[in-house]
């Protein structure tokens, strides 16, 4: 390798370690020669295992590509580190030439209004770690007693607790949903799920896919707000195909007169969803003397400018709409990890130059803490493998200072020995990864998740 | 749907097998090709591609010494369809592929690096192509489900397809599938993507 000067091929190899095993970390791994990955649970793949809908299997396939690299001899898998806690940003720096961020978004946005806390609010980050099995949201146990299910937010995310909250259990028993989860539905009460929006039809975050799913769910009808889709008919022609096709649809889905069959499916179904628009939260209301949610206060909007610069801004009308459940779906959003990390507050971001972070040599950074938290799997991949190309070009102009041989996992895994942290294999991994899918068979699921740390741990060192 | 799915996981198979990346440091031929200055080579041609493919490139290359599985002098002529890729830093890869290959996995078996991240089960957009304009009307309709996919593409054009979703056919012969440039020339106009 041209990077460690003249030296012959074996005796400077470059050491890369990423922090983070989901997509971002393994995308990034899938295109250096040698790396090491850290996780801080015992479990890899991050949000391709807890953030992707349990009725999502397909996207989930890339965990086989993954996989492959994990497998790879050149990859090496450690679970169960905490960086930051168990061993420190200049510590992997210490020992690696390169070291690269990939640990992605796992705070969330507040609404940053009143009422915010009350029993009934959840972040949709908080809700679907619930129904996806992540240990830190096993105890969520949000009450499902209610009617009216509020969720703030139409993008993708948003999409997923819609239908989560109002697929048929017969549908989601057949998936890797946690069985807490399933129990809980199974008993849920609600029938009615309203997902909110600032601004108007055309400025949707949300993809054509998930809007599909939703006017295709069994046993469920739209409820839509006629007016809401005033002049958007007319603007159909200046917009991009996949914007208009998404249109398409909603305007469809909301003013067609349906056809006999359509019409019978409807009035058969016993839960409705519907899109708000022109609403922003301004306070969760409570029942008066207790502390559970009794309904949400929404700010109505109108639209200044057109397409995707809109703005939404106040009228001073509000409205109350009762419900029993709100779900704020309104953004992941990124933490620092170490003091000693270049970290944008405002933009959530570790400040970054198509991956190099800004005033730190040897730090690199990929996926959600690289971009902010927008954006698919393929996204993220195109994202990583342009990191993993600046890693590679620094090594080849000298650039990354590759002039002294590093000592790598060895010294890490001595550190994490001393401070009696007993780092997870991929092999361990495969161990969980086993148990879970067996445990499934029996309930002809894909695989039945473990749901807590301790469990995981017993599993891969047994 | 039990079908599509059993279809589905022994395409996946497919790919995995297609995919494996040889151990290759046990084969003499390996270490006749891979002396340092070989590596240098394929280094200082600047390709980002040509460095990360180092497996691939062996791969096929190694391939050469032995008869490739399916290779078209053990077909009938008419079953064989001239294909040629051309990769993300412009290089055009020729390959004889036969009526029925998927394109998608005909690129892994050829180590052109088109992503199927979901595994031909439209999920993704990973394995984004553009389709030569004169074979792109001769492909069939996409499904719905391929176009809200598509829809999902960087830098969509008019003639895109889902490569997973291109089964070849003895008309589309001569077929060139552009992988598009999606990283870092991106949007070279600026453009900011939408978050969704």
């Amino acid at each position: 390798f041209s990077g460690c000067g003249k030296a012959s091929l074996s005796s400077c190899s470059p050491k890369v370690c990423i922090v983070g095993s989901g997509p971002a970390g393994f995308y990034t791994a899938q295109h250096l020669i040698k790396v090491d990955i850290y996780e801080r649970l015992p479990v890899p793949f991050g949000l391709v295992r807890f953030g992707v809908a349990p009725d999502h299997p397909e996207v989930k396939n890339v965990i086989n590509t993954f996989t492959q690299t994990a497998k790879h001899s050149r990859c090496s898998f450690y679970g169960n580190v905490n960086v930051g806690k168990n061993v420190s940003i200049t510590e992997l720096q210490q020992a690696y030439h390169a070291v690269v961020l990939s640990y992605g978004a796992e705070g969330n946005r507040s609404m940053g209004v009143p009422g915010e806390d009350l029993a009934g609010v959840y972040s949709a980050k908080d809700f679907v770690g619930w129904y996806n099995g992540l240990p830190s949201c096993r105890e969520l146990s949000p009450d499902l007693s209610c009617e009216t299910a509020v969720i703030l937010g139409q993008g993708n995310v948003a999409l997923d607790v819609a239908r989560i909250l109002l697929s048929p259990i017969d549908i989601l028993k057949k998936t890797d949903i946690t069985q807490p989860t399933l129990e809980a539905l199974a008993e849920s009460q609600v029938r009615r799920v309203l997902i909110v929006g600032r601004r108007g039809p055309i400025q949707i975050a949300c993809t054509i896919k998930e809007l599909r799913e939703m006017v295709n769910l069994p046993d469920t009808r739209p409820d839509m707000v006629a007016a809401d889709f005033d002049g958007v008919k007319e603007a159909l022609k200046d917009l991009p195909r996949p914007r208009k096709r998404l249109t398409e649809l909603m305007l469809k889905t909301a003013l067609e007169v349906p056809g006999e069959k359509e019409q019978e499916r409807r009035s058969k179904a016993s839960r409705t969803w519907g899109f708000r628009f022109f609403r922003s939260p301004v306070e969760v209301l409570a029942e008066p003397g207790h502390s559970r949610i009794a309904g949400i206060r929404l700010a109505i909007n109108k639209l200044e400018g057109s397409g995707d610069g809109a703005q939404a801004v106040l009228t001073g009308e509000v409205e109350d709409v009762p419900c029993g459940l709100v779900v704020s779906s309104i953004g992941y959003k990124s933490l620092p990890i170490d003091p000693s990390v270049p970290f944008d507050s405002r933009k959530a971001i570790v400040p970054n130059t198509m991956g190099r972070v800004k005033q730190a040599a040897g730090l690199y950074c990929s996926g959600w803490l690289k971009t902010g938290p927008t954006g698919v799997i393929a996204t993220t991949m195109n994202n990583s493998f342009d990191t993993a190309r600046s890693i590679l070009e620094d090594m080849d102009s000298g650039t990354l200072d590759m002039s002294a041989a590093k000592p790598g996992s060895q010294s890490i895994s001595a550190l994490l020995e001393k401070r009696g942290v007993k780092p997870v294999t991929f092999s361990d991994w495969e161990k969980i990864d086993n148990v879970e899918m067996k445990r499934g068979e029996s309930r002809g699921k894909p695989r039945e998740k473990l749901l807590t740390v301790e469990e995981m741990l017993h599993v891969a060192w047994t | 749907m039990a079908a599509s799915a059993a279809v589905r996981s022994s395409m996946g198979l497919t790919l995995r097998l297609s995919r494996v990346i040889p151990d290759c440091s046990t084969c003499p031929l390996f270490r006749l090709k891979c002396n340092a200055k070989n590596v240098a080579n394929l280094q200082r041609r600047g390709s980002f591609d040509s460095l990360r493919t180092i497996n691939r490139h062996l791969q096929t290359s190694i391939g050469l010494y032995h008869s490739e599985e399916g290779s078209s002098n053990a077909e009938h002529p008419e079953d064989v369809v001239n294909v040629v890729y051309i990769d993300r830093s412009g290089q055009r890869i020729p390959v004889k592929a036969k009526v029925g290959d998927n394109v998608l996995y005909l690129a892994h078996k050829h180590g052109i690096d088109l992503e199927g991240a979901c595994e031909a089960s439209l999920a993704c957009s990973t394995c984004h192509v553009y389709v030569s304009a004169a074979h792109f009307d001769k492909l069939q309709e996409p499904e719905e489900r391929e176009d809200d996919m598509l829809d999902m593409a960087p830098m969509l054009q008019e003639n895109s397809r889902l490569g997973c979703q291109i089964i070849l056919t003895p008309e589309l012969d001569g077929i060139e599938l552009t992988l598009p440039k999606v990283t870092r020339n991106f949007y070279v106009d600026g453009h900011v993507p939408k978050p969704h």
